[in-house]
């Protein structure tokens, strides 16, 4: 059995970040796992610009901004293992992957899980027709086209508006494909305000919203698929139907946190975001353990996995220099208007602020969020929209979480 | 004339309202200074950043990513697009290497590195 200090599990954004965060802040035994050949994660494939203009103050493109952290990396002379697969992680923090040389047990003091999230399947749709090929998730067509060079497809239709299948409407569209609709089941686009604009009206792609697939059609390759409209239940409006040719069909209906090591080591999971329940500075509920980037919250900007990341980073490395913290611990709501808040856990002895993140349930405009503990209210801040695919953060003193009872509540009003 | 457009800038996209006055252009709703440089630029000559990806000829299944260095004329992009899909490359790659030299005043360069 190897040993080190902190094992990163994965090399993606989140594991990049999290390891040199991690070294910078005296934990310098720190490893990460890779189990592809370089480092980089989902960067490598997303080819387009608008990646580090927050955390890096300039705009760069996936693999632009994975090259920065993979050079810290270096830097550093942080271990990486390569083509290295996790298979195993046991709540002592035994950590078993396979690699190119065999079979690594690695003990651990600390471990960071930032293994990212893999797309919703067609299997998970349910929807109706034949199974030809010609039917690909957004994110498997854009690692065909961006790094192998290989065009999934001429006549494209898309299912979902999430920022992958807007991507891959202007990347299809550029490399001479006819995207012939963007469907949305929900009645407002998930996607970032600026694809929409510069995705799919730059290049006369209709989105059409409350519109699902409700068929596909063909033998071998997908001929065409029926659209529908739907009402506001979700249910296909039968009169709506109408059918559209197209080769290809491209689904970006979600992304699943891949938490099956987090599940195995029997870490607590919160089932409305996917990942580990985690206090601020993203320790699970198994001590030692942290977790951050996509694998704990699916996230709408790299540039803030990265920061989540710096958080459980400098998290693991103070939990090897200084051990573990006992203490009171105040549990995090989620109130009216609110999906969920993260982290769902914050210690009462903590001297710093914490960013309070949340989504919200619906799209709305001009409200009010208020943080409380009971009846008394801690803060309260005021935003001009909110929507659910853009992540909020509200920042909490000390002194106000500390005047906290046992629970936060977040909530959300909206404002005449 | 009014015109209502979405910032792409960065990802808050606001939503800006231009008024083109004659010669006289004025922005109301943006959040910053870029988004006013926008809305300039929107409304007088569009640009955009194009990105793809080339082949590297000496690695299998081995594509390189590229982009212009300066956004280029929006109605230019397919153009652009065509002269990138016609090029190939041989390995090493570095990020910010010249992939294609001069097109519409700017380069064709790399941000992946193939070693």
């Amino acid at each position: 059995m190897i040993e080190h200090d902190i094992v990163v599990i994965g090399g993606g954004p989140a594991g990049m970040a999290a390891a040199v965060a991690a070294y910078d802040s005296g934990a310098h035994d720190v490893c990460i796992l890779e189990r592809e050949e370089t480092l980089g994660g989902i960067l490598k494939q997303c080819i387009h610009n608008g990646f580090g203009l927050h955390k890096l103050g300039r705009e760069l493109t996936g693999p632009e901004y994975a090259a920065v952290y993979a050079e810290k990396v270096a830097e550093r002379g942080i271990r990486v293992y390569t083509e290295t697969m996790v298979t195993n992680l046991s709540p002592e923090r035994v950590v078993t992957a396979q690699s190119t040389k065999g079979i690594l047990k690695i003990k651990a003091k600390a471990v960071v899980l930032s293994m990212g999230c893999r797309e919703r399947p067609r299997g998970a749709l349910n929807t109706a027709g034949t199974r030809p090929a010609g039917v690909y998730s957004a994110g498997t067509a854009q690692k065909l086209m961006n790094c192998e060079g290989y065009l999934v497809g001429k006549r494209v239709v898309i299912l979902g508006s999430g920022d992958i299948g807007l991507i891959m409407a202007r990347r299809m569209s550029l490399e001479g494909a006819k995207v012939e609709a963007v469907c949305e089941l929900m009645p407002y686009s998930g996607g970032l305000k600026r694809n929409i604009v510069q995705c799919l009206e730059d290049f006369n792609i209709p989105l059409y919203l409350s519109t699902t697939v409700a068929e596909i059609h063909g033998k071998d390759r997908v001929e065409g698929v029926t659209v529908a409209k739907v009402d506001e239940n979700r249910n296909i409006l039968e009169s709506t139907k109408r059918y559209i040719p197209c080769d290809t069909l491209l689904l970006s209906v979600g992304l699943i946190p891949e938490n099956e090591l987090t599940k195995s080591a029997g870490i607590t999971m919160d089932r409305v975001t996917g990942g580990a329940l985690v206090d601020e500075n993203r320790e699970t509920e198994t001590a030692g353990i942290f977790a951050c980037g996509n694998v704990l919250q699916v996230h709408d900007l790299v540039d803030y996995v990265s920061d989540e990341a710096e958080i459980a980073g400098r998290g693991a490395a103070n939990f090897v220099l200084r051990g573990k913290r006992c203490g009171q611990t105040i549990k995090t709501k989620a109130g009216s208007g609110v999906r969920y808040v993260l982290p769902q856990r914050v210690n009462a002895d903590e001297e710093e602020e914490v960013a309070l993140f949340l989504r919200v349930t619906q799209p709305f405009s001009k409200v009010k969020y208020t943080v409380s503990s009971g009846d008394r209210v801690l803060m309260t801040a005021m935003r001009l929209k909110a929507a659910p695919g853009e992540m909020e953060k509200l920042i909490l003193k000390p002194e106000k979480f500390k005047s906290a009872a046992s629970e936060i509540t977040v909530s959300l009003e909206v404002m005449q | 004339m009014t015109k209502e457009m979405t910032c792409i800038i960065c990802p808050r996209g606001c939503a800006l309202k231009v008024e083109v006055d004659g010669g006289k252009i004025t922005v109301t709703g943006n959040s910053c200074k870029k988004g006013f440089q926008y809305a300039l630029e929107e409304c007088t000559n569009p640009t955009r950043t194009v990105t793809s990806s080339v082949r590297v000829e000496n690695r299998e299944d081995t594509m390189v990513s590229v982009k212009t260095a300066k956004p280029i004329p929006k109605e230019k992009i397919f153009e652009v697009m065509q002269k990138i899909r016609e090029k190939s490359v041989c390995a090493p790659v570095r990020i910010g290497d010249v992939i294609i030299k001069d097109v519409f005043g700017t380069d064709i360069i790399a941000t992946k590195n193939i070693i």
